[in-house]
């Protein structure tokens, strides 16, 4: 228990590392795109936690936000509308994986638990180790960043929603439908 | 103790994954799934950095990584609808008009 306590976040640092190397050769080796997919999912979950343990908590909202939420559900809509093979859902497969996902979700949740214990034993109340001195002021993280990223980098923040405009825009004119068959009949497209 | 050394090499074995799966996959979803792993462990270093040396700079450039991957992984799956509906397909070696 001594040891667990004195070497927390080494211990924590090893198992996200190999949780996210695992991940990281899962999606490059599965064949099915859906099961490279979920494996990367799992990969950014636990980046987001590696983030948690450098105190980068806001980036790690925002990463779980932006890629497990965002980037994604984008993913896997598209392995949907290109059809890839192998994508459609077994039913007996996944019938067969109901014990495996609930013995895994209580697995998880008593590691969750026996995290947040020790983690309470490590260091006590983490609110007052993760204030972040700005200007000599002693603030939270998201306060921090947004601090130094709306005055220090106030114009590269502006470009990079324009970038975000374009991209916005290629990917409506990408998806368009009548792109091909107006190419395909010789016409100007509409 | 770990050390922004520790996060330097995972990073490092990241960005090698994924470079790996760059190059080697066939199908291109795969091989977008592959690009996002190597933005995150250039994240990972960015972050890595930002704590060791005590400055929020690097944290906010991964926010603009973060952004930009966002812009590409919008426009990379665009590329692939618009590839699947001209050649029906995903696989990259079939996309092979320009002889490149």
């Amino acid at each position: 228990m001594d040891f667990l306590v004195t070497h927390f976040g080494e211990i924590l640092f090893y198992s996200f590392a190999g949780i996210v190397l695992v991940g990281a050769i899962g999606v490059v080796t599965l064949k099915n795109p859906v099961h490279s997919a979920i494996s990367l999912l799992a990969t950014f979950v636990v980046v987001a936690a590696l983030f948690v343990l450098s105190h980068a908590e806001f980036l790690a909202a925002v990463q779980i936000m932006v890629y497990a939420g965002g980037i994604m559900v984008l993913f896997l809509f598209v392995i949907m509308l290109a059809r890839v093979k192998g994508v459609s859902p077994d039913q007996a497969f996944l019938s067969h994986l109901v014990p495996v996902a609930v013995v895994g979700g209580v697995l998880l949740t008593a590691l969750v638990a026996a995290g947040v214990l020790l983690g309470v034993l490590a260091v006590g109340d983490g609110a007052a180790a993760a204030m972040q001195a700005v200007d000599g002021v002693q603030v939270g993280n998201t306060e921090a960043v947004g601090m130094v990223l709306y005055t220090k980098y106030l114009v590269p923040f502006e470009v990079v929603s324009v970038v975000l405009l374009v991209a916005m825009i290629g990917a409506i004119v990408f998806g368009r439908r009548d792109r091909f068959i107006a190419e395909s009949d010789g016409e100007v497209g509409s | 103790m770990i050390t922004a050394t520790h996060y330097l090499v995972l990073s490092l074995l990241m960005f090698g994954i994924g470079l790996i799966g760059v190059m080697v996959r066939r199908n291109m979803i795969t091989v977008l799934m592959s690009l996002e792993l190597i933005f995150n462990a250039v994240n990972l270093n960015l972050i890595a950095f930002s704590f060791r040396l005590g400055d929020l700079s690097g944290q906010i450039l991964a926010i603009f990584v973060i952004t930009v991957a966002a812009a590409e992984a919008a426009i990379g799956l665009g590329l692939i609808i618009a590839l699947t509906r001209l050649k029906n397909t995903v696989i990259l070696d079939e996309a092979n008009e320009m002889k490149g």
